[in-house]
């Protein structure tokens, strides 16, 4: 019993049955950590790409080294980072929240190559003709770079989503309620771990395969050759 | 305990660690290989199983899969010890990743090249190894460079298998001395070193490579 839930082990088909309702209690906690995890990488992600183009060594070379250092430590010791040092300077997140900012973190690293890898596949030609067209450097990447650089980013963006969803159960080990962790705490009182963790891996197969599918179709949809902004 | 104390504890661990993901590099190289070359000339029924395996590894979760290999797969009879469980999840999984690069560059050695050996009546095994695969494993190498230090980031996950690697002694020394600035500094930071001595090694690899076989003296490259 779970969540006002009961399981029934008589046979394996009832067992899964009877589990899904609290796995999906779980899942919604996975979708959220992905979800707020992805916006935090996408807005701190896009700092380090506009950082990294900055004039001056100074800043291009520090800003290099952390996301080098974020992209190559593992997610789980970042996360154990936080968990534990942050308090320590006063301030304490909830474990969902640390996690989250955990996962945001990690993919800044690869969104930041992302936005990069899109800003810079705009030719130099382009940037020249801006400013032959008397463009201001606000203007230019407002009608001319960025509705370009969209097609090719979104994709990009979109695999490391479906990435980031699968590391999302790496955030049970500081407490998180989240579907593995359900389906082990389930497997500590049935004694029967091999229905709730293969149900858990079919899960997460749905739900990349359809990211995956998703993201192809976006992929197609999306203008090859740019969307206006207005 | 000072710096220094802490040091020898996780160096300790981080011997685990090197050894773990050297180890399951090589064997997810050889299961990258054999699933991709599969996809791609294996005929119906075995590129449909090296499909399955991708799809299946590339699509769930790491730790759900290791933990499913520790903990459900015993009930029905198979088990390992920790350390070859461990090595063996992260072998598959970084090996279902590995196939799609082994795949994709395959595809991109030219036709043409496929045509001229079986014109010369190569088999297709001789295709494979002497003409096709010296080009394409060039290709690969940026990526495999990115696959093994995502394989040894991963590695900090075979901790939750009972297995003493570095992320084991940084949590647990964390637990016995309560000094987490140091040991997670510590620790962030022989992983670091660690993934750049991985890039290091894979540009020397490439390198090697570039000037090999592939391309013999003469040769346009």
């Amino acid at each position: 019993m779970m969540y006002g839930f009961a399981w029934d082990t008589s046979t394996p088909l009832a067992y899964a049955i009877s589990i899904l309702p609290i796995l999906g209690i779980g899942l919604i906690v996975t979708l959220e950590a992905t979800v707020c995890g992805f916006a935090i990488a996408m807005g701190v992600g896009l700092v380090f790409a506009l950082l990294r183009r900055a004039k001056s060594r100074l800043i291009t070379w520090p800003v290099g080294l952390i996301v080098e250092f974020l992209r190559d430590t593992p997610l789980l010791i970042q996360l154990f980072f936080l968990f534990y040092v942050l308090p320590q300077f006063g301030i304490v997140l909830p474990a969902f929240l640390t996690g989250a900012l955990a996962l945001g973190l990690q993919y800044s690293a690869y969104t930041s190559e992302v936005y990069r890898a899109g800003l810079e596949a705009i030719g130099r030609g382009q940037w020249e003709a801006a400013t032959a067209l008397n463009l201001t450097r606000a203007q230019t990447y407002r009608d001319v770079v960025i509705p370009q650089a969209i097609p090719r980013i979104v994709p990009a963006l979109g695999n490391y989503l479906v990435s980031m969803l699968k590391d999302t159960p790496v955030l049970s080990v500081i407490t998180v309620v989240d579907m593995l962790n359900l389906a082990n705490l389930i497997g500590d009182r049935t004694f029967e771990y091999l229905v709730p963790l293969s149900l858990v891996g079919l899960i997460f197969l749905i739900l990349t395969l359809g990211c995956s599918a998703l993201i192809h179709v976006i992929e197609r949809v999306l203008p090859k050759r740019g969307i206006a902004l207005r | 305990m000072t710096w220094t104390q802490l040091l020898p504890n996780l160096i300790k661990g981080a011997e685990v660690t090197a050894l773990i993901a050297v180890a399951s590099t090589l064997l997810g190289a050889v299961f990258a290989f054999a699933a991709g070359i599969a996809r791609v000339s294996g005929g119906r029924l075995l590129s449909a199983i090296a499909l399955t395996y991708i799809e299946i590894f590339r699509g769930t979760s790491l730790l759900v899969q290791l933990f499913w290999l520790y903990y459900a797969l015993p009930l029905i009879g198979i088990s390992f010890d920790p350390i070859a469980t461990g090595i063996f999840g992260l072998a598959l999984n970084i090996g279902a990743y590995g196939a799609e690069v082994v795949r994709g560059a395959l595809v991109s050695v030219s036709e043409q090249q496929r045509e001229a050996a079986k014109a010369l009546n190569f088999s297709g095994a001789h295709t494979m190894i002497h003409i096709v695969l010296p080009q394409a494993v060039i290709e690969m190498m940026p990526s495999f460079c990115n696959l093994a230090i995502q394989n040894l980031k991963d590695t900090a996950l075979v901790s939750f298998i009972s297995i003493a690697d570095l992320s084991f002694h940084a949590q647990s020394l964390r637990n016995l001395t309560l000094q987490s600035v140091p040991i997670y500094t510590l620790t962030l930071l022989i992983y670091f070193a660690m993934a750049l001595v991985i890039a290091a090694a894979m540009r020397w690899l490439e390198n090697k490579l570039r000037r090999g076989a592939a391309f013999p003296k003469g040769a346009a490259s």
